[in-house]
């Protein structure tokens, strides 16, 4: 039973609730797709063309090639290249979205957005090579808005601006292999040709495109979204909020904002402390409105504005089935097709809003930046209205709701750490060279039914939190770490070993960060190369003492970042492997040959414990070749190198 | 009691071949999908999806028929039909690996192992479950494990939608 490891006590409560009314989740519907076909799973089904689909024999005794003569190691590596395409797709044109809203300021053509941070506006555009002397920011708002398209579309060779942020190694490393970044839009098309019938037959040729359509990702799409959306919303700062299905409101209209962009989230976020709406929310007998998130979009809200989360991926059916939500507000990416089917029970109205992602049988408000805010109050009206409908016989909401503190960036963490005076990331260098710090993991990515449901991330943070590793997390792996106290430093700093103990409380941080969205996963990779500027562990990325995990990973964009994180240097454990196993070759290049091409390489560990000793080890492995002091205190794995 | 059998509707089956790969993974060491096809020497299936003609497939193993030409066929004697169930076994320890009984088949149900072991193979209905790896794999429902006086109720009744 995939629900068997769910620990999340809110979601159990639910299901547990809704379960005699039978309402299908998707847990039931895992379960009735098992068993999963075993050509999938392994990644040797092709159906690139029509003489397919083609299936190789993974016991030996069947076809071991396609129809067009394609082997095992080319279809799993040429799939794996495709959906690593299409996540690196995802996360820019997300980014390409937030362009046009900085253009729509600049134009003037917007409605309820402005620049909250002129300060990064000013540096972003001057990293870009924009004049920003005697500008006013609307001006500059129009100008980089269109630099920073024109990174979508650039066709000469040279490398995208922001990757030029990477240590010298990274790039010198990219340029050997002729995988350095060029074009967003280019490096998606390019490898979407490439993977066609009859095109690149090498799985290491094809590899080598994966790489650089993750690197327009990580170095590119994803972070120029990080940026952008720091301009147009502000750059978060640590901000106190809370967490789980528990912050929804018995008496109050409750709107749930479920997807990734923030353009839209923020602008619902201030249309519903409208005072007109609140007043007419009381004479519908509710007492206010709250407005809770879910998914990235939940993070974006989050860090920004400390607004709740009302859960992860996961829990996005499970709020709706809590029956006390008069509407979900959803954009684009992980928009499950069941939450419609969820509402049907209830009184719950879904409205979509993008172009780019309908729903059948789903109320559809076209969002756009000209009219933002009066659609945002048509659709809280829309909640409003809908509030006397709620059957409140029905409404279960579980009390659990946990406190966190999230809106560290990779700019303002070193406040944290230096203090505001003698703002570095030198304590941090300093406290993993004399040993109190083992290093620094990234625990990432989505929550998957097919692994712990959630539970493998909070496993794996606290056994590497115990192993003095500080832990940085983004997406719905920190959603889900949040709602079990593993970011605040009043539940969490316990939880951890002496040494990064120590840190915690001078620092006044909890031994788990917040970073964001899993576009700002970018910001790990802004932190990671702010350490490597400081000096002392490690001249570039692959030889820093960090690892990074997206253990239950489930979208395609988490192959993406998994990849431009392998590109850049680091090492990456999912819990279940990319579709690659049906092929030892493209395995065995992805996990061990891997190291020695870009420093980096992929482990694929489900047992969360067991991925916390690989991350550790590799940890250990960097921090011996870098001849650090020995580990401080006792460590609870000890060091084995 | 009769013995059940595996039956497939022919009018469901897509010839996906999942019962093939649930029946190669069931007939290995760890039973484990990806660490299976990792074994050596791998495991071999025992059940085949063959192809009848456009948009028809059929997913056939040993049929345990009634007068089974394999048993005849085999000079150590080590295929046998137990009476009182009806199931037809290999005795893999007697078999000289004549390969008669796959020349016997009707239904290229028997083949052999591994190169190294040079035995016949072919669908035992998985002693250690309730019901066949290839029954429980099938997406579509299409293979049945049942006695075949039900299996032709139901294909009377024409009850071959619903399991």
């Amino acid at each position: 039973m995939s629900r068997e490891k769910l620990r999340d006590k809110a979601s159990i409560k639910i299901l547990e609730a809704r379960k005699p009314e039978g309402m299908e989740t998707i847990w039931d519907r895992y379960e009735a797709q098992q068993p999963q076909c075993g050509f999938g799973l392994l990644g040797i089904c092709c159906r690139m063309c029509n003489m397919g689909p083609c299936r190789i024999d993974p016991f030996g005794t069947g076809p071991q090639k396609g129809a067009c003569g394609a082997t095992a190691d080319t279809i799993a590596a040429r799939d794996m290249t495709r959906q690593t395409a299409a996540g690196s797709a995802s996360h820019s044109d997300h980014a390409r979205d937030l362009g046009h809203t900085l253009i729509a300021i600049g134009k003037g053509t917007a409605q309820g957005y402005s620049i909250r941070d002129p300060y990064k506006l000013r540096i972003i555009a001057a990293e870009f090579g924009i004049k920003v002397e005697n500008k006013k920011d609307n001006e500059l708002a129009l100008e980089l808005g269109e630099r920073a398209l024109q990174e979508f579309g650039k066709q000469d060779d040279s490398q995208l601006t922001l990757s030029k942020r990477a240590p010298e190694r990274q790039q010198e490393i990219w340029k050997k292999l002729n995988i350095y970044p060029r074009g967003i839009d280019r490096e998606v098309v390019e490898t979407l040709s490439r993977t066609h019938e009859g095109m690149d037959q090498d799985y290491k040729n094809l590899i080598q495109s994966t790489m650089r359509v993750s690197l327009a990702d990580g170095w590119g799409g994803s972070m120029i979204a990080t940026e952008l959306s720091d301009i147009l919303f502000g750059s978060p700062k640590p901000i106190r909020a809370r967490a789980n299905l528990g912050v929804l409101k018995e008496d109050e209209v409750n709107i749930i904002i479920h997807g990734h962009e923030p353009t839209l989230s923020d602008v619902i976020v201030t249309a519903s402390q409208d005072p007109e709406l609140i007043k007419l929310a009381k004479e519908k007998k509710a007492k206010g409105i709250t407005v809770a998130g879910i998914c990235c979009t939940a993070n974006e809200i989050l860090v920004r504005r400390g607004i709740p989360v009302a859960g992860n991926f996961l829990q996005q059916e499970l709020s709706i089935l809590t029956g006390a939500v008069e509407t979900m507000v959803v954009d684009i990416q992980c928009i499950s097709p069941g939450i419609a089917q969820a509402a049907s029970h209830f009184h719950t109205k879904i409205i979509s809003t993008s172009a780019k992602a309908s729903i059948p049988g789903v109320e559809h408000i076209d969002f756009r930046e000209d009219n933002a805010l009066d659609t945002a109050k048509k659709i809280i009206k829309i909640a409003i209205d809908n509030y006397p409908s709620r059957d409140k016989t029905k409404v279960i909401i579980p009390k659990e709701a946990m406190d966190l503190v999230a809106g560290f960036t990779a700019e303002n963490i070193f406040y944290h750490l230096g203090g505001k005076f003698r703002a570095s990331y030198k304590p941090l260098n300093e406290n993993i060279t004399n040993g109190r710090i083992r290093g620094v993991a990234g625990v990432v990515g989505c929550d998957n039914p097919r692994m712990g449901s959630g539970s493998s991330h909070v496993a794996l943070v606290k056994e590497l939190i115990k192993n003095n590793v500080l832990v940085v997390q983004t997406g719905c792996a920190a959603i889900e770490c949040a709602k079990e106290g593993l970011l605040t430093p009043e539940t969490a700093i316990e939880m951890a070993g002496e040494g990064l103990k120590e840190v915690c409380k001078a620092v006044g941080i909890p031994p788990a960060l917040h970073l964001g969205a899993c576009v700002d996963n970018s910001r790990i990779l802004i932190a990671c190369t702010e350490m490597v500027k400081e000096g002392g562990i490690g001249k570039s990325l692959d030889e820093l003492p960090v690892a990074g995990a997206a253990l239950e990973w489930m979208a395609e964009k988490a192959m993406a970042i998994g990849w431009y994180f392998v590109a850049s240097g680091a090492s990456v454990v999912f819990g279940t492997p990319m579709r690659i196993s049906g092929s030892q070759a493209v395995y065995d290049y992805c996990t061990k040959d891997m190291e020695n091409i870009t420093g980096g390489k992929w482990a694929f560990e489900e047992d969360p414990i067991k991925a916390a000793h690989i991350m550790i080890d590799h940890i250990d492995k960097k921090r011996k070749a870098l001849k650090l002091a020995p580990m401080m205190y006792t460590q609870s794995y000890a060091v084995s190198v | 009691m009769e013995t059940k059998k595996i039956f497939c509707d022919i009018t469901k089956c897509v010839g996906c071949r999942a019962c093939e790969l649930a029946c190669a993974i069931e007939h290995s060491a760890t039973k484990d999908l990806f660490l299976a096809i990792l074994e050596s020497p791998r495991p071999k299936k025992r059940i085949n999806t063959q192809f009848i003609e456009k948009d028809v497939f059929h997913s056939v193993a040993c049929q345990h028929c009634d007068d089974p030409p394999c048993v005849e066929a085999c000079m150590a004697s080590c295929i046998h039909k137990d009476k009182e169930t009806g199931k037809v076994d290999i005795d893999s320890k007697r078999c000289v690996a004549c390969w008669m009984c796959i020349m016997a088949c009707p239904f290229a149900a028997i083949s052999r192992k591994a190169a190294a072991e040079s035995k016949a193979l072919k669908c035992d209905l998985c002693p250690e479950r309730e019901c066949p790896a290839c029954v429980d794999s099938c997406p579509t429902r299409a293979l049945y494990f049942e006695a075949r006086k039900d299996w032709a109720k139901r294909k009377e009744n024409k009850q071959l939608v619903n399991k």
